[in-house]
């Protein structure tokens, strides 16, 4: 298992912006009278997305909008590994290195994020601009290797693709997601082999034959269940 | 190869419209309400005869399933809910479905908690699929504006209400019983079981959990009938299923084919082989990260369905095909996915969360062949002290990856074992 703690620094208090207090009720809004509690993990997402980072005080306000005792938040916040308990860049850039990853060259990739930013695993640049972390599996196998940087998904990278997508966003910019050599989804590369054709409308089956056939059945094995013993 | 008419999911690629229009155009809501009015008894005897089995990992018969929720209505609602917290290495299906085929899941929710007697279903989506959800609610918002699912479903006179929960970065909430516990606010630590879901779930409910592609096969599965669906694959792993196939191939990609399909022709046909030809493989692991890796030998002949790969000692699980060529430390991928057990653990049950730690530093020894050559079997015995001895399957699918090593690369192991020694006696005398 991981094991996640707070941070030592901590600021003096925490409170919702206009906006993200309205998100925090719709989403509260989701759930059964008196299951508040299941809106922890969204609500715990509002406030590192307003942050960047869960705070101690950021726990405490969010246990008393969902009457939650605060240790039972602080439990969810060093569960998820989502959740960053310190202060990250505000560029996050997280790169997969699980075994269909690794497979294809997430090394290299690891290389050129550690050499483009000059900082390690666990680390933030000096000017707080980018943060570098391990990913484990993230869900997009047959596009490896991929980074996450903040909510998107890079894809396809290589050494020299990962240099190209972190330098553009040293100038401030923000390149295209998604496959970095133009694939559609998780289609093989190159000439589509199926899928080819304009998909239409499957044939439906006879619902009416269908129900009457599931009733005999229905009414013989009621007859057969019925009927005395020899 | 199966032909593009008796593909399921049409917009698998993403190359056309996922929005409601689009998903229209490709027959997704045609005649829900008339499946509605088939009543929730058909429904369930009709996936039943179709012979779905879950496509989460288990491969449990997904009808059979349905089935187990109480028959009527009390006190407590019947509550569906979604599995989308998609992460076992090598398994990215459910994260295509979610983004360009939404409204295939949302159909297939309606129709399974109808037929369950559930008024509300929450699909619990992995919190890194930002972009994905984001697709998803819109989908949803959709469903709701065109009166598909809300007050009265489809005009069905059945009110139903889904909702969308992200989760935060925890590879055991796949576990229903962690995902449970997760939707209600707490840690992602498995529950034992019994009660099962079924009898108590979500807020202590009758709850079913399914994966999103065993929810989103459904409606067209209805649709076409079960007799359509069982043409594919063998008898006891009928149908369509997409699979995952990354690492060493030519062209990794996800494609939906028939249950059944050799491993080999999966891999020729649609991702232009191994890497440096069929002969250039060492080892593929056929089902996701938890099953044991299979070596060469048996990959030549073995069948993709839930019976073969049981009978080769591994199995289908999420049908997630890791290809790995000659070129490829086999002892090091292994140990690979030991670290992310290690990682995962969820630290309720001691053979778990001490065994997974335990593995992983042991495995990254092997790797070096820093170790005796009776390390071996304790390694072996220490598996199967998690194996089997802690609450969810954790514990097994951290197991089974080892086994597998030591059963088919053994040799490999030993080969390291003896190099090490003898580079360290080749030190000591220089």
């Amino acid at each position: 298992m991981s094991t996640r703690s707070l941070a030592k620094e901590q600021p003096a208090s925490f409170a919702f912006n206009a906006d993200m207090t309205a998100l925090a009720q719709r989403i509260i809004a989701k759930y059964p009278a008196g299951r508040q509690a299941s809106a922890v993990i969204p609500l715990l997402d509002l406030a590192q997305r307003q942050e960047g980072w869960v705070t101690q005080p950021a726990i405490e306000v969010v246990a008393k909008m969902l009457d939650m005792a605060p240790i039972r938040v602080l439990e969810v916040a060093t569960f998820y590994t989502m959740f960053n308990l310190s202060p990250v860049g505000k560029t996050h850039v997280q790169v997969c290195t699980s075994l269909s990853c690794w497979l294809r060259g997430s090394n290299d990739v690891v290389k050129a994020c550690k050499e483009k930013l000059n900082i390690g695993f666990g680390e933030t640049t000096a000017d707080g601009k980018f943060s570098l972390a391990e990913l484990e599996c993230s869900g997009a196998c047959v596009n490896a290797p991929v980074i996450q940087i903040g909510d998107d998904y890079f894809e396809d990278v290589d050494y020299a693709s990962t240099g190209k997508i972190l330098d553009a966003f040293k100038r401030g910019e923000k390149p295209a997601h998604g496959s970095a050599i133009g694939r559609a989804g998780a289609a093989p590369a190159g000439e589509a082999i199926t899928l080819t054709e304009n998909p239409a409308p499957p044939p439906k089956q006879d619902f009416a034959a269908a129900k009457a056939a599931f009733e005999k059945a229905k009414a013989e094995a009621a007859a057969k269940a019925a009927a005395p013993k020899p | 190869m199966l032909s593009d008419k008796d593909r399921i999911f049409t917009n698998l690629y993403g190359r056309h419209d996922w929005r409601l229009a689009g998903a229209r155009a490709r027959g997704d809501w045609d005649g829900t309400k008339e499946i509605l009015g088939m009543g929730s008894e058909w429904i369930i005897d009709e996936m039943k005869r179709s012979g779905l089995r879950g496509r989460g990992g288990a491969g449990f018969p997904t009808g059979l399933k349905w089935s187990f929720m109480p028959k009527t209505e009390s006190d407590r609602p019947h509550y569906l809910v979604v599995n989308a917290d998609e992460g076992e290495p090598g398994t990215c299906k459910d994260r295509d479905m979610l983004r360009f085929d939404p409204h295939k899941l949302i159909e297939g929710c309606l129709i399974a908690s109808f037929a369950m007697k559930a008024h509300a279903c929450y699909i619990y989506i992995r919190g890194e699929f930002y972009n994905e959800a984001s697709n998803l609610q819109v989908a949803i918002d959709e469903a709701y504006a065109a009166g598909l699912i809300g007050d009265n479903a489809c005009g069905s006179g059945w009110k139903f209400d889904l909702y969308l929960h992200r989760g935060a970065g925890a590879y055991i909430c796949g576990e229903e019983t962690a995902l449970i516990e997760s939707l209600e606010g707490k840690k992602g630590q498995p529950r034992l079981k019994p009660p099962f879901p079924a009898g108590v779930g979500l807020y202590g409910c009758p709850t079913t959990v399914n994966n999103v592609e065993s929810i989103a096969v459904a409606p067209t599965i209805l649709r076409r009938g079960a007799s359509w669906f069982t043409q594919f694959g063998r008898p006891n792993n009928t149908g369509t299923k997409v699979f995952c196939i990354s690492g060493n191939v030519n062209k990794p990609c996800n494609v939906e084919e028939s249950m059944s399909i050799p491993l080999k022709e999966l891999i020729d046909k649609h991702c232009g082989g191994v890497r440096g030809g069929w002969d250039n493989l060492q080892a593929i692991i056929p089902g996701g990260a938890s099953v044991p890796v299979l070596p060469k030998s048996i990959c030549d002949t073995v069948l993709m369905d839930f019976d073969a790969l049981r009978d080769v000692r591994s199995g289908l699980g999420t049908a997630a095909v890791m290809v790995m060529d000659k070129s490829v430390d086999v002892v090091a991928a292994i140990s690979r996915l030991s670290s992310f057990y290690k990682h995962e653990s969820c630290g309720q049950c001691t053979p778990c969360r001490e065994g997974t730690g335990w593995l992983a530093r042991v495995m990254k020894r092997m790797v070096k062949g820093e170790a005796t050559l009776g390390e071996i079997d304790t390694l072996e015995q220490v598996t199967y002290q998690i194996e089997g001895h802690t609450i969810c399957a954790l514990g097994d699918a951290a197991a089974w990856p080892v086994q597998g090593l030591i059963r088919h690369f053994r040799p490999e192991l030993e080969r390291r074992i003896r190099d090490y020694r003898d580079a360290k006696v080749r030190d000591k005398a220089a």
